[in-house]
Parts: C-alpha cells; structure tokens; sequence
C-alpha cells in the first residue's frame, strides 16, 4: 500500500508547495528559538563574561554596589533545593505510582491520578503564597523546633527557625514535582506486560515481590527518566522559590538559613538592575541556569528515547 | 532463578513486608491528596474573603490605602493570554503538521521532535530574560506585547507536541480515501485529518492556554505591571500573577488579602480550564 505521507508523487500542486512551505518554516521556528536564546543570552551578558570571565562561576560574592558579581551562591541554592526536593519526591512518587498500579481498585486509581494531575497544574506562584503564608509559619513553629529537638547536633538543622529558608523551598519543590515522578512512574509501570506479573502471581508471590522483583526491575529505565523530568522542573521553578527562600547571597551549612538560587535572585533582582554590568550578570546567571537544565533535559530525551527504541525493538 | 529465592522465605514474613509496603504506599497516595485539598482548602477559603464587587471593577489602591480592586489586572492577564494563544496556536499548530504530516523520519523532523521536548523544559523565567533582551531593551519600554510574546513562546512546544500526537492518531486511510478522491493534501490536511483530531488538538490548546495563564516569572520584567488601565499594548500592563507577587511581598494586609483573591481567581481559572480540557477529549472516546 502507498503510505501518502511519504510519497512525492501527491505533493505537486501550488497549494500544497505553499502549505508544505508554511509548515516547515513553523517547524523551523522551534531549533531557531533555542538558538536565539542561547545566542541573546551569550551576547547580552557579555560585558559579565569579559568583566569576570570563568571566575564568574566560582565567586561566592554579589554585591551590585562595587559592582562585582559571581555565580556560586546562586548556583549552590539552586542544586541544593533541587536535592533536597528529589530526595523527598522521587520515593514518595515511586509509592504513589505503586499504589496507582498496583494496589488501587480502577476507580480509585483514576480519582488519585486526576488528584495528581491536577497538583500539577496548579501555577507555581500559588504554591508560593501556601508556602509563605501558610506552610513557612507551620515549618517556624513546629518542624525546624522539631529538627533542631533530635537532629540539632547535625550542622544541617541548626539556627535561627525562620520557616523560610532552603528547607522550606526544597519542600515545596517537592510538592510540585511529585506529580511528574509519580504520573510518568505510573505510565512506565502500566507498560509491564501483565502476563509477566500474572506469572509471578502464579508462582505464589505477594504484591510487594512482584513490584520489587517484576515491575521495578523492568522499569528502572523509565523511573530514571522520570526523574530526570523532575530534575529539569525542579532546577528552573521560579516563583514557589522566590517567595519561600528568603533570598540572601550566602552559602550556609544550615538548611534554616536564607538563601537563593539562580532563578529567585533573576525574579528579585532583574527589574533594579540599572548599571549595564549588573543587569549583564544577572543573565549570565540565566545563562547558566539555561544550560544547566538544557543539559539535564537533553540527557533525560536521550534517555528516555533509548528506552522507547529498545522496548519497540 | 530470582522466584526461587522468593520461596525460601518464611510465608509469614512475606505477608507483613507485603502489608507494610502497601500501608506505605496507600499512606504515601494519601498524603499527596492531603496537600492538594489542604492547598485548594487555603486558597479558596482566604480568596473568597477577598473577593468583593470592588475586586472585580475598581483599580488598585495606592500602597497602604485599603479598598480598590484589580480590575486592570484582571483585564489584562486576559489580553495576554488571547494575544499570546493568537501567536503561539497557528505556529504551533503547522509545526505539528508538518511534524506529523510530511516530516516522518527526517533528520529535521528528529532535531525538532527533539528541541521542542527541551523547549517544553526550559525554565520560564530564562524566556523572560530572553524576551526582555529581545524586545524590553530595544524598545526601552516594558510592555504587554513583550508579556504576549514570553507566553507564546511558553505556548508553543506545548502544542506542537499536542497537535502532532494528536494527528498521529488519525488513521492513514482518511489521508488516502481524501487523495484517492482527487483532493490536495492541504486541503486533505486541514478538511480531513484536522477534523477527525479536532478534539485532541483543542485539548492540547486549552491546557497550554491553562498552562501560561498562571504563570508569573516570564511576565516580571516583559508585561511588568501598573496600577492603572490598559491604554496601549506598548507600555507595562497590569495582570493578575505579577499583582499576587507584589501584592504578597507588600507589609499591607488588604493588599495581602487581595493577592488572595487573585490567586483564587487564577487558580480557579486554570482549574477549570484544565478539567473543561481533558472533558472535551473524554467525550470523544465514549
């Protein structure tokens, strides 16, 4: 059979040059913005490149009164909430896609996914305003006294508990990037032929053996993948960070302590930067923040493609 | 060989590590539902407090002076949004065609397939800097068409991934019954296959639609904001998501009750959209 989509020979009249044109050129435009995002980014922070060059990304200083800036702090604060974020969200994740998959009857299963789906859609700043207004007074008065009471020996929990701070915008990083890790965990679990299951159900196994020894196992691939998805969210979210962080240029020891990342300091800073060389740093900065994520999501696409080409194989 | 070590554990044993993985897993479903209604609970308990007939008509009051509303932010987040889906929906949309339609297989198609899924990834804020170089800088000016432009562009991967899935899913022998009948692809293209996708193709706008209408950092420095009405799309333009920002930063409570009330009504905004979007495809399947 002809397949139309590939063959030439239907494509020759004028209105189908001009929509085949029309459409191409759209499609370009997606390759053509990333280039020019990266192009605008390189040229409009080069007087931050030229001033600072590499050191730019081993400073901890920021000062926009002597005018010298460098990255570490920003770029610290970032990995830092982005860790704290996936070592909370990708177990909790993985036990919800269990429960999703393996436990739920198909009724409560849909009724928590659509749960989960929707936490995902719920915009970033009302997370801020939940967790400055709401969540960061519960921290204050009872989990930061709480870390400081059995783990204050830990340089991690000590210090004045402000409830805002890294842990607290680690946590609500958390919050957000569940439902990525457990929706795209849940997709990947669902693809487990249900005659390999059935075949350790047969031989006696409980629900748990089958999950660690079947369904884990055959889709470790896909939870690295899911993952990485909510690495790449978790590393760019702005405005659930900025509103919880506290924001101050500083590298603690201390989870309590205010601090900041790449995207907090650019949602700050970027409106009062009037001399040309702090406004050049600040997207430097992005420009940092840009590749970082470019970077992560590129390996997790490389990943994820591996996995889909090997299971079509 | 891994089943066999299975069964030489003691029955008993097995039962429990069995229960407690699935309290566990029950308990872990449960406090991701815990959040979200603790979340919805708060917004719409301290936004429905906010909300009154000033909220909705009046303009902002100066700082510290209680009353007033949001009405030009209101009015504005909607221009936005409209003007940024009239740019990024068409765009998209023929990306996706072409994706779909004539690019099975290329090497172009690939490097597209696979920039749109990091588009999708990059952070929101980097599109702001990117817009305000672009556009803020040149012009000297914050404006409501460098806001537009920012969401578009936010729009964008979103739809052409969409709209690709979706004509994927149209079966090959609608294109070929169409062109057997003598009709051009185009018109194959966008009588036939768009039709037969029509659904899956406006669930993907409207939730990208919900998807940039909440959304803040690529509006803090392009759209900006103002306390006063919209008068030309040149000048910075009041919306709701930067206003919730200011608002919450602020020490006055009544602006603070007010960024309530915006973060209600965006939340309810996006919601509704989101579930008005997977309900349009739901009736298709049944």
């Amino acid at each position: 059979m002809v397949n139309p989509r590939k063959n030439r020979r239907y494509q020759h009249n004028k209105g189908d040059l001009f929509f085949k044109g029309l459409a191409l050129l759209c499609a370009a435009s997606v390759p053509l913005l990333m280039a020019g995002i990266l192009a605008q980014l390189i040229s409009s922070s080069s007087l931050s490149l030229k001033e600072f060059g590499f050191g730019f990304l081993t400073s901890q200083e920021w000062n926009p009164v002597t005018e010298v800036f460098g990255a570490l702090s920003s770029t610290f604060g970032t990995i830092v909430s982005t860790l704290i974020a996936m070592i909370i969200a990708v177990p909790l994740g993985l036990v919800i896609a269990v429960f999703l998959v393996e436990l739920a009857p198909p009724k409560i299963s849909a009724f928590f996914g659509g749960a989960v789906e929707l936490l995902a859609a719920i915009p970033s700043i009302i997370y801020g305003m939940w967790g400055l207004f709401i969540f960061a007074p519960i921290m204050a008065d009872h989990v930061q006294p709480f870390l400081d009471k059995y783990f204050g020996f830990l340089p991690l929990f000590q210090g004045a508990k402000m409830g805002i701070g890294m842990l607290t915008a680690g946590l609500i990083l958390a919050l957000m990037i569940l439902p990525y890790i457990s929706s795209v965990s849940r997709d990947v679990f669902n693809m487990v032929p249900t005659v390999v299951k059935e075949a350790a159900y047969g031989q006696g196994a409980t629900t748990w053996e089958v999950t660690r020894a079947v369904v884990l196992r055959y889709s470790l691939r896909g939870i690295v993948g899911a993952a990485f998805l909510g690495l790449g969210r978790a590393l760019g979210e702005t405005m659930a960070v900025t509103f919880v962080i506290g924001n101050s240029h500083r590298i603690s020891a201390s989870l309590f302590a205010s601090s900041n990342s790449i995207a907090s300091t650019l949602a700050n800073e970027f409106t009062e930067a009037v001399e040309p060389l702090y406004l050049s740093s600040l997207v430097e900065l992005g420009l940092v923040l840009f590749l970082i994520t470019v970077g992560f999501q590129s390996m997790a696409q490389v990943w994820l493609w591996s996995i889909r080409k090997k299971l079509a194989d | 060989m891994h089943m066999e070590k299975l069964h030489i554990r003691p029955l008993k044993r097995r039962h429990i590590t069995d229960y407690t993985v699935k309290v566990i897993s029950t308990v872990g479903a449960l406090v991701g539902l815990f959040f979200l209604t603790w979340i919805l609970y708060e917004v719409t308990l301290r936004g429905l407090m906010a909300l009154n007939w000033a909220f909705f008509t009046e303009l902002p009051s100066p700082p510290g002076v209680t009353g007033g509303g949001v009405a030009n932010a209101i009015l504005g987040t909607v221009i936005i949004t409209i003007l940024a889906a009239i740019m990024g929906t068409p765009l998209g949309i023929l990306a996706g065609v072409f994706l779909a339609e004539f690019g099975k297989g290329s090497k172009f198609s690939s490097l597209v397939r696979f920039m749109t899924n990091i588009l999708i990834g990059v952070p929101s804020i980097i599109v702001g800097v990117f817009v305000y170089t672009l556009i803020v800088a040149p012009m000297k000016s914050f404006s409501g068409l460098a806001g537009a432009v920012s969401l578009a562009i936010i729009m964008l991967p979103v739809i052409v991934r969409t709209t690709e899935d979706m004509l994927n899913m149209v079966p090959n022998s609608l294109r070929e019954s169409g062109l057997a009948l003598g009709v051009s692809r185009w018109q194959v293209t966008l009588q036939i296959v768009f039709k037969a996708a029509r659904s899956g193709m406006l669930t993907g706008i409207l939730l990208a639609v919900a998807r940039v209408s909440g959304e803040t950092a690529p509006l803090l420095f392009t759209a900006m904001n103002s306390s006063y009405w919209l008068t030309s799309l040149n000048e910075p333009t009041a919306n709701l998501t930067v206003t919730i920002f200011n608002y919450a930063m602020s020490p006055y409570a009544d602006w603070q009750a007010k960024a309530w009330g915006a973060s209600l009504l965006i939340m309810a905004a996006v919601l509704a959209l989101n579930i008005f979007a997977r309900l349009v495809t739901r009736k298709k399947v049944t």
